[in-house]
């Protein structure tokens, strides 16, 4: 099966003033179908580098990233814009909606501006939206929505379409723990439908959620989950006392 | 946990018989905390000694004995539902103990036990974050204690992490001056360097 998301390798440097500044070395990572890996580190750790790496939204300066088994470095300018807006979905911490389009019409733009006809993409808009139980949301506007909703309106803009791969940075940011927890069971949902998720977190309860956690350090992957046995071998400890 | 209590809180809803007593004790608690038949008897003879319940009739401790809450037993179980557990001095933590002693154990690496611990922990999240979301749907008490176990793990792994952040900043900087007195607070609560 290909991996949604494969990264080999990678290294990303920048320089501030003379200085050399190492947020990635040597990162491999993959992710495939169906599969939702949490990325946990501290700030400054390299894990939204790593994001931003993922989602083609900056390149690396070694190694090698594919996305759907398409290796980003072999794509043009406008092949990465056309994967960036076919194949990936990203959820931010502020969900970034824009103000002035409705909830149906938010979903719908990624597809607009990928060339469908506005009818069709309003449609699978609001199929998506109707998967995250926001129909009656549907024509209003973000700041009519409470931050549970305007979140599931993000992660429906994610999702929309043929999406492979979904990005998500801190995703349950603000939210009380209900509507995070929500958020996170509608991301494991799309999972289950077949994408792959990438959650960058500090939250070891949002972090759980995952199938897999790798723990991100000084831009290094340092250590991994191992597999778990099922949930019942919690339930054969010693009988209370 | 009190076992105790939980049986009086079963029998403030009318008599029961000890078999039913385990059915709806483990039931009630997402089933999360077996219970032996041996430890609900022996636990309702003391019970019945201290007055707190009576059976009713003369028949062995079994299956056919029945059980009521006597007004002393209420009287007993709303005290202690508003009771504080004892959270005021510290646990000997042996999680904390392993990091202090890795602190100042030569050739020991802090920062590789801190993390050995925080993916045991993490793995442990994982299993009942599954649980949650299989069956916490289906159980509120489940759901509760799952909840309750997923926010006592996150609060070791915050632990952990604000260790090792103050462990990395300490590395960085000059160790404070040696010969001051120790703070009485640190005496009182037994902890020392």
């Amino acid at each position: 099966m290909t991996a949604v998301l494969e990264l080999r390798a990678v290294s990303k440097t920048y320089l501030d003033g003379a200085d050399e500044v190492h947020a990635l070395r040597e990162v491999d990572l993959t992710v495939e179908p169906g599969k939702m890996v949490a990325v946990m580190g501290p700030s400054g750790s390299g894990k939204s580098t790593l994001l931003t790496i993922a989602g083609a939204l900056e390149t690396p300066t070694a190694g090698e990233v594919a996305v759907a088994g398409r290796p980003l470095s072999a794509m043009s300018r406008d092949d990465r814009a056309r994967l960036r807006r076919r194949a990936i979905g990203y959820v931010f911490q502020d969900f970034n909606l824009l103000p002035g389009l409705t909830a149906a019409e938010n979903v719908a733009l990624p597809l607009e501006l990928d060339g469908m006809s506005a009818g069709k993409a309003r449609a699978a808009g609001l199929r998506a939206l109707a998967e995250l139980g926001l129909t009656d949301r549907a024509s209003r506007f973000p700041d009519q929505l409470s931050g549970g909703e305007r979140q599931r309106v993000a992660i429906a803009r994610a999702v929309v379409g043929d999406r492979r791969l979904v990005l998500a940075d801190e995703p349950t940011g603000a939210l009380d723990s209900a509507n995070g927890e929500a958020v996170m069971r509608l991301i494991l949902t799309a999972c289950r439908g077949g994408v792959g998720a990438v959650v960058v977190t500090h939250d070891a309860q949002l972090a759980s959620w995952a199938d897999r956690v790798v723990f991100i350090r000084d831009g290094r992957i340092v250590d991994r989950t191992a597999p778990r046995p099922g949930p019942d071998s919690l339930l054969t400890e010693q009988p209370a006392r | 946990m009190s076992i105790r209590h939980a049986l009086l809180a079963l029998l403030s809803e009318g008599p029961k018989y000890g078999l039913q007593l385990r059915e709806e004790f483990e039931a009630r608690t997402g089933e999360v905390w077996p219970l032996n038949v041996g430890q609900v008897y022996s636990t309702l003879q003391r019970l019945e000694r201290d007055g707190l319940v009576e059976s009713g009739d003369d028949a062995e401790p079994g299956p056919q004995k029945g059980f009521q809450i006597t007004a002393g037993g209420a009287a007993e179980l709303a005290g202690w539902l508003r009771t504080p557990p004892d959270l005021a001095s510290p646990p000997r933590d042996e999680l904390v103990i392993k990091i202090l002693i890795a602190v100042r154990l030569p050739g020991a690496d802090v920062h590789e036990v801190i993390q050995t611990h925080r993916r045991y922990l993490v793995e442990l999240m994982q299993q009942w974050t599954r649980l949650k979301d299989e069956e916490g749907d289906l159980d509120l008490g489940l759901a509760l204690v799952v909840d309750a176990e997923l926010y006592r793990l996150d609060s070791v792994v915050q632990w952990l992490d604000t260790a090792d952040g103050r462990l990395r900043r300490a590395a960085l900087e000059p160790p404070a001056p040696s010969g001051a007195p120790v703070p009485r607070i640190r005496r009182r609560t037994g902890l020392r360097r």
